[in-house]
């Protein structure tokens, strides 16, 4: 009985070390315990360009990560990329003036959007639109439009 | 000419063959596994052969397998000046591919020849149509808790595999060579993504986990049951549950991670 006993033991040991191993993968490793998208606001954003930004790219408001994209889709009546994004539910004080640019980290870096915020008085709520907003530099349009104006100087 | 043709015919039907009689046996050991449940002593001393005699070998190789790649890792990454990123890099490869295949490799070298080996003896010294004599099913008795145990064990020891490796590549990288401990772990808490990663790893460990399983409990007893019948099958175990373990990856990693 004793020999049962022990083995018991050690399937227990192995059994919580495996659910061990599992919950450190879910809350260490990976977004789980620092970021969970239900628990926030969503307000949308049309841009001209929205670049190379993708669904679970960051929203961030001086420097702070303050939410993620939920939604990118194309509006066909104003050809304008409508993009949703989920904001953190502690975050609720962004005017309504505030505006959403586009922005690259570091040079060849993954786009975010960044926020600004205004000065007005009225808070952006749930399902709100953002009016202003600034498109995504595109690095080949930047690169050519620079080597044109160089080429017309030279003139 | 013809006898190459006769030849491939006859091969080609026994595998067919092969393989109907190993799903008939999959379908068996499925429906005895109810039976498992109310004993679940059976179980147990399973878990013990198959999880926790696999745990150890699977630690150490998870850890060593972490601190190899922390090691190039860090010498492909500081190339670039981005040896920040070799926490994502770590793992990633480790929760994604390496974890679960490498995991089930193991597995099925430790766990899965030994159980081949044993239900071959069993079955070469007739301890199984001893138990039939006796109005026991060996299904249920012998083959059901092999089976659940492992399709049990192996996601565990893929997690634990993945876990011990995931720090033993923080050892290397940031004890060793000197990569910021918060910048490791924050930079794979941002790229890491619970459902698409985590979740994706563990589906593909329970995969793996079954179809391991069923290949040495199968090849065990469908041994021809002298001697070398049973080395051959022990071997069949180990080269069949790699070919399918490898092959089954690439599908699943197609399936899972093809639109990103």
């Amino acid at each position: 009985m004793q020999h049962t006993n022990t083995q018991d033991t050690l399937v227990g040991l192995f059994v919580a070390s495996g659910i061990v191993g599992l919950f450190f993968l879910a809350m260490q490793v990976s977004n789980l315990g620092s970021f969970t998208e239900h628990d926030g606001y969503t307000i949308t954003a049309r841009f001209e360009n929205s670049g190379g930004l993708k669904v679970k790219s960051p929203v961030s408001a001086a420097g702070v990560k303050i939410g993620r994209v939920s939604a990118i889709s194309f509006d066909p009546k104003t050809y304008q990329s409508v993009v949703q994004l989920n904001i953190d539910s502690q975050y609720d004080t962004l005017p309504e003036d505030t505006t959403a640019s586009v922005f690259t980290a570091g040079l060849l870096g993954e786009q975010y959007v960044n926020l600004e915020a205004g000065g007005s008085d009225e808070r952006l709520k749930d399902g709100g639109e953002i009016e202003i907003t600034q498109s995504a530099i595109i690095l080949e349009k930047a690169i050519g439009q620079f080597l044109f104006k160089s080429a017309e100087e030279k003139k | 000419m013809i006898e190459f043709l006769q030849h491939l015919g006859k091969n080609t039907r026994t595998g067919f063959t092969k393989l109907g009689r190993g799903s008939f046996f999959l379908l068996q050991t499925l429906s005895g596994i109810l039976s498992v449940l109310a004993r679940p002593r059976l179980l147990f001393n399973q878990m013990y052969s198959v999880g926790v005699l696999s745990f150890l070998i699977i630690t150490i190789s998870g850890l060593f397998v972490g601190m190899v790649l922390g090691l190039q890792g860090y010498y492909i990454l500081s190339d670039f000046g981005a040896e920040e990123t070799l926490g994502v890099m770590v793992a990633a490869s480790l929760v994604r591919e390496l974890g679960p295949v490498v995991a089930a490799l193991l597995f099925a070298g430790r766990a899965g020849s030994a159980l081949t080996a044993e239900i071959g003896l069993m079955k070469a010294t007739e301890q199984l149509s001893g138990m039939e004599m006796m109005a026991v099913d060996p299904i249920k008795r012998i083959i059901s808790p092999r089976f659940l145990a492992g399709f049990l064990s192996m996601p565990l020891l893929a997690a634990l595999f993945s876990a011990v490796g995931i720090i033993g590549g923080q050892m290397v990288g940031s004890g060793l060579l000197g990569v910021d401990e918060g910048a490791y772990w924050s930079q794979m808490q941002a790229k890491l993504d619970f459902q698409d990663d985590i979740i994706n790893g563990v589906i593909k460990s329970i995969v793996f986990g079954f179809v391991a399983s069923w290949i040495a409990l199968f090849e065990g007893y469908d041994a021809i049951p002298t001697s070398e019948g049973v080395s051959r099958a022990t071997t069949r175990t180990v080269v069949n549950s790699a070919f399918s373990i490898l092959g089954l990856d690439f599908i699943l990693t197609a399936l899972m991670f093809g639109d990103n």
